[in-house]
Formats: structure tokens, C-alpha cells, sequence
């Protein structure tokens, strides 16, 4: 390449007088040691894709408008726009993070899925159907009482002023409905789990 | 002996852009035309 000796600070030169080669010159020179060292630091191809598109973004900018300073430093200062930039970033993705999956980190390490399983839903199914089997058999007052304050969630008091009877009553009825339910499992050593 | 615990080696060589960044950069740089005024700076893109 025919820039290829020219040192960096008249290449810059060059590029902010006009000569657009002269900054694929120095893209080529440069772009990777900028970009191993964005890669170093985001270990994303994609990321540092776009962060050393930035950072040669901030580069054009500040070269077109004539704000930079040559002293000599043209690849410190811009690693040192790319450090700023990778910066940023991590800033950014702090208060939303992505994960990428890699070959030593799986996704699924930090996601999990909380709903059951087909096998467990297939037993909860199960033990419901035969819950309710056994609420059959309960003594109508208390049936009742139970259906009402576990199936369809209402309070004692509710209860007592649908019934008819009083809130203690409602509430032994309930004490009742419980105890038998145990006896019921217990005589038939019925397993209910999930 | 030292012991390695990480499993893929830290420095990463011959890492590049993808070209299309590159073009990417070069055209913008064509296109781009600055102009500074007294106070103000204009930025100007080229379609």
C-alpha cells in the first residue's frame, strides 16, 4: 500500500486536508489492535462490531471538524474514544443486561422456568380430581363449608350469613371437614403429593 | 506448574471488523462535510 510507511500524524494530516485514503490507511493500520482490545472487553463480535463503528464515528467527526490535536498519540486516542465507549455501554446494560449464550455460559444457567413440568402438572391434575372425591364423601354441613371457604374463597363471616349459622359453627364445621379428611387418608393410605 | 482456570485463552489475535463496518466508515467519511462557523458547527450528509 502506498501508505504504508507514512507515519500516523501525517496520514491524519493528509485525511483532514481531503485525502479520504488516508483514513482507510489508518483503519487498516489500526482496526486490529482497536478491535481485539473492544473484543477483549465486550466478547461479542456484534458489540464490538458497533462499538468500533462508534468509536471511528467520534474519530471522523472530530478529524472533519478540525478539533484534534496532533501530538502523536493518533492510536492512544483512540482506544482511549473506544474505552470511553465500551464504558458507556456497560453503563447502559447495567440497567438492562443481555446475555449472549457462549460455549462456557448456557442461557438457561440464569433462566428458569417456574411453570411444572407436563409429568407434575399430570399429578397435581390427579391429586385435585381426587381431592375432590374425597370432599365428596364429608358430611353435607361441613362439604359445605369447606367448598365454600377453599374453592371459592369466602370469609367465615361470609359463610356463617350464607348458611345461616353462626361464625363458631362455621368455623367447626370447617375443623370438622378436616378432620375427616385426614381419616379418610389415613384409613385408605391414600398418598396425596405432587 | 501454574494451574489454568480459564478454560479459552484470553488474548485474542487478528480480530477484525466486519468489512461491511468498514465500507461502512469510509462512506460515511465521504459523505460527511463539516462546517465550522463562528459558534456553530454544521454537519452535513451527503446522500
Amino acid at each position: 500500500m502506498a501508505h504504508l510507511n507514512i507515519p500516523d500524524a501525517l496520514l491524519v494530516k493528509n485525511y483532514v486536508e481531503g485525502d479520504e485514503n488516508a483514513l482507510a490507511s489508518l483503519i487498516k493500520r489500526h482496526e486490529s489492535k482497536i478491535y481485539g482490545f473492544i473484543y477483549s472487553k465486550v466478547n461479542d463480535r456484534d458489540v464490538s462490531d458497533d462499538i468500533f463503528q462508534d468509536t471511528f464515528i467520534k474519530v471522523i467527526r472530530t478529524l472533519k471538524s478540525n478539533s484534534y490535536n496532533e501530538e502523536g498519540k493518533f492510536l492512544p486516542w483512540v482506544m482511549r474514544i473506544s474505552h470511553n465507549l465500551i464504558v458507556d455501554y456497560y453503563r447502559k446494560n447495567k440497567k438492562m443486561p443481555m446475555h449472549r449464550e457462549t460455549e462456557e455460559f448456557s442461557i438457561f444457567s440464569i433462566m428458569s422456568d417456574n411453570s411444572l413440568t407436563i409429568e407434575n402438572q399430570m399429578i397435581l391434575d390427579q391429586v385435585e380430581v381426587d381431592l375432590k372425591k374425597l370432599v365428596a364423601e364429608l358430611p353435607e354441613d361441613q362439604k359445605e363449608v369447606l367448598i365454600m371457604r377453599m374453592y371459592q374463597d369466602m370469609s367465615f363471616k361470609e359463610i356463617s350469613e350464607l348458611t345461616g349459622v353462626s361464625i363458631n359453627t362455621a368455623l367447626g364445621r370447617m375443623r370438622y371437614a378436616l378432620m375427616n379428611l385426614r381419616k379418610i387418608i389415613e384409613k385408605h393410605q391414600i398418598v396425596l403429593t405432587n | 506448574m501454574a494451574k489454568i482456570y480459564s478454560k479459552k485463552t484470553v488474548v485474542t489475535k487478528n480480530l477484525k471488523p466486519k468489512k461491511e463496518v468498514v465500507s461502512f466508515l469510509l462512506n460515511y467519511s465521504k459523505a460527511l462535510t463539516v462546517v465550522k462557523t463562528a459558534d456553530k458547527t454544521f454537519e452535513m450528509i451527503a446522500n
